[in-house]
């Protein structure tokens, strides 16, 4: 596997995300956001979290319009994987990868965390390690992980089986407890908890690992 | 010329800062507020003097970043 993590000013979680990816048997680049193009022969591009551009305007806004996104919006475009978390996601959701927006806590505070998820599906290249049900135990660390989009993108979620993990005791407002959502092709993930804080034994848990050992498993088969 | 783009939540959409400074605000003693919204004020200052293309240029920036259309609102006010 050859994964891609992008550095944004302000990226907090990218080295932690690039253990993770090398623990799963992947080779790593790291992209620096002004790039204008990506690595070639990348399998997957991962946003990682923190707080790009200081959060400034709104969540992810700024990183969503940086030069490199419009390498990562032609590469997911042509089935390329892509996994956004936590400030990651919402970089995705701002650029129009995944519907819907991350806003405010509902009860104002920045959360950090570890909170008890449910998988919805395994039909998915980033899942298939989980079982369907399977209650997992992944830290959040967020402001803005409020999950909102309306009626109808809510509904084609749920038809089309493209949440991929709810919250059992959402912790910041989220419409229906969304925790994390597959892109239309099932290509990109987006999600809040941070997998790779929990990805070793040592950490307290590794409940997370399973995300980057199903993406290696998705390509070692495809 | 210099345009102001007034940025705020659609209504329906929860906006627990404006929840915070209701309390707030009834805990100062102020009585019979029944809703506070809080939005965004984004000033631009433009060397161009044509109101029209001003107002399109803004339009724009509005719809690529300033705003955000799952949530936001925006309205824009030209001096």
């Amino acid at each position: 596997m050859r994964a891609g993590v992008i550095r944004f000013p302000g990226s907090n979680c990218d080295r932690d995300l690039a253990v993770a990816f090398g623990r799963a048997g992947s080779t790593v680049t790291m992209i620096w956001h002004k790039d204008t193009f990506l690595p070639a022969g990348l399998d997957i591009v991962a946003i990682p979290g923190g707080f790009s551009f200081g959060d400034y305007l709104r969540c992810g806004a700024i990183a969503a319009r940086s030069p490199v996104m419009a390498s990562v919006r032609a590469f997911a475009d042509k089935g390329g994987l892509v996994i956004g978390i936590c400030n990651g996601f919402q970089v995705l959701c701002e650029a129009g990868l995944l519907p819907g927006v991350l806003m405010r806590n509902a009860r104002i505070k920045y959360i950090c965390k570890e909170v008890e998820l449910r998988v919805e599906t395994t039909a998915s290249l980033f899942t298939s390690r989980y079982t369907r049900g399977q209650v997992i135990r992944i830290p959040i660390a967020h402001h803005e992980g409020n999950y909102q989009a309306d009626a109808e993108t809510l509904a084609a979620l749920r038809a089309e089986d493209r949440i991929a993990f709810t919250y059992r005791d959402t912790p910041n407002g989220a419409a229906a407890d969304i925790a994390g959502i597959l892109s239309e092709n099932r290509r990109g993930l987006g999600m809040m908890p941070h997998p790779e804080r929990l990805n070793d034994a040592a950490l307290g848990g590794s409940d997370g690992a399973r995300i980057f050992e199903s993406i290696a498993d998705s390509l070692a088969t495809a | 010329m210099k345009a102001r783009v007034h940025v705020t939540l659609k209504s329906g959409v929860l906006d627990p800062q404006g929840e915070a400074v209701r309390h707030a605000l009834g805990t100062l003693g102020f009585e019979g507020i029944s809703a506070v919204r809080q939005g965004k004020v984004i000033e631009i200052e433009f060397e161009e003097a044509d109101e029209a293309q001003v107002r399109a240029q803004v339009e724009l920036m509005c719809e690529n970043l300033l705003a955000n259309a799952v949530t936001e609102n925006y309205a824009i006010e030209i001096s």
